[in-house]
């Protein structure tokens, strides 16, 4: 009775900049074939009843803010899971203009889920870790950040010879 | 009115205060457990919500205004006096009123702040009180022209069930019970299930123990109308559990069969058909 905690992680969802695959594919653990409530987690539209908060899609000018201010209405203890490739490196959107990339510029993240969209089995494992997270930070233990799990594309040497190469061709 | 409260009475306002809210709670738990199963899933375990209150008083108090947090226990108050007038046997119109003001505080909690979502969920908590509170009336307006008395106590003294005498109010009743609940198609004031519309609606500005506080009293007043329906076949209790399964069940069906529809119609909806009902049975007691 006294992990409670664990039992009932109500779930808020946010969109940063997200293409909506990560969304349908989250969208999917509620149905019948996943079914998430079964261990209690429900999803809900109001962070001030939340304990974790999900987010999709990489930052943006116009949402860090926004995304601040969902992550405070949360009241403690809280963890936040950042769903797919975008949440951790900018993903597709990576050195768009307007984009400034991972979430945990903005907000600290607890867990990454790998994958462009990351499978609904995925996700849930990935809520499942968080509410472990959430039950220990409820305990008073400080819990670090959580390791990327990739780092930021870097073309190696031959890679950048034959883009090099493919823009002589197109000027050509 | 109130002499002096024996002992044995002391025993018994204690034991539906602490049960109540227990009651409430398993059937929330098999409420989601039986629409999960309706639905082809699996589902929370039943005593889930047991789960959601330790956790929700777990969590850090987050509160607009002192104000605010004073309606959340008013609601709660208003509704344990209510269990306790019950099981007191007391005047039922006491009990409506006690009940109606225990509604009030939930929507002057809500209109308290200013959130827009919050307002527009008191807003429609209004409506359906509109809604449902005449059915209520006539319920007890029923019971009065059969035992000539308001005591809840005075029910036990029929020798007959009341749904013998009153089988069109039942059926009105459970219309109110649906939007008590928060069922589809009336749960237009806070959603369990839509949260794109109006997010909790009257809840929205409540986070931590204060929602805690409202989820309990939503339990002790559960426990309050399944008691009514129970009171319903007030000469055999077995009968009365297996009518307040039927109810039980008519409503989730109803919940899983619905969508959720306008406050508009839920009005007409409630003063045309569930009125009419209870109109025709109270005419029909009265010319017995």
């Amino acid at each position: 009775m006294f992990n409670a905690v664990s039992k009932s992680p109500w779930v808020v969802h946010f969109n940063c900049n997200s293409c909506n695959g990560c969304d349908i594919e989250f969208l999917a653990c509620l149905t019948p074939h996943y079914d998430v409530e079964r261990f209690g987690i429900l999803h809900i539209g109001n962070p001030k009843h939340a304990d974790v908060l999900v987010v999709t899609g990489s930052v943006n000018n116009r949402n860090a803010r926004v995304l601040q201010n969902v992550y405070n209405q949360i009241p403690d203890p809280k963890v936040v899971v950042a769903m797919g490739v975008c949440t951790s490196s900018g993903g597709v959107f990576a050195g768009c203009y307007n984009i400034l990339g991972n979430v945990d510029l903005v907000i600290p993240v607890d867990v990454f889920v790998p994958g462009c969209p990351p499978r609904p089995e995925a996700m849930i494992d990935g809520i499942v870790k968080a509410v472990g997270i959430l039950e220990r930070k409820r305990k008073g233990e400080i819990f670090p950040t959580a390791p990327k799990p990739l780092c930021k594309f870097k073309p190696s040497e031959e890679q950048s010879a034959e883009k090099t190469a493919i823009k002589e061709e197109k000027t050509v | 009115m109130m002499d002096k409260i024996n002992w044995t009475q002391w025993i018994i306002i204690a034991v539906s205060l602490v049960a109540a809210p227990f009651i409430g709670a398993l059937i929330a738990g098999l409420d989601r457990k039986v629409t999960a199963r309706m639905q082809g899933r699996k589902g929370p375990p039943v005593i889930q919500p047991f789960y959601d209150i330790i956790k929700l008083f777990s969590k850090q108090p987050v509160a607009l205004h002192k104000l605010q947090i004073l309606y959340a226990f008013l609601h709660l108050v208003f509704m344990m006096l209510v269990v306790v007038f019950l099981a007191m046997g007391q005047d039922l119109l006491m009990i409506l009123f006690a009940h109606a003001f225990s509604t009030i505080c939930l929507v002057l909690g809500g209109m308290s702040v200013r959130s827009p979502y919050s307002r527009i969920g008191s807003l429609r908590k209004i409506m359906q009180m509109l809604a449902y509170e005449p059915i209520l009336i006539l319920i007890i307006v029923a019971i009065y022209l059969q035992t000539d008395s308001f005591l809840a106590s005075s029910v036990m003294s029929m020798s007959k069930p009341m749904l013998c005498s009153m089988p069109l109010l039942f059926l009105a009743f459970l219309s109110a019970v649906a939007i008590k609940l928060n069922k589809s198609p009336f749960d237009v004031s806070t959603s369990h299930h839509a949260h794109q519309e109006i997010v909790k609606g009257i809840t929205i500005e409540y986070a931590g123990p204060y929602l805690g506080i409202i989820e309990i009293a939503h339990f002790y007043e559960t426990a309050i109308l399944f008691f009514i329906i129970m009171m319903f076949w007030q000469t055999n209790l077995y009968i009365g559990f297996g009518l307040e399964t039927l109810a039980f069940l008519a409503i989730l069906i109803l919940d899983n069969t619905f969508s959720r529809l306008t406050t508009t119609w839920m009005l007409k909806y409630m003063w045309s058909i569930p009125l009419f009902l209870s109109i025709a049975n109270i005419i029909w007691l009265w010319s017995k």
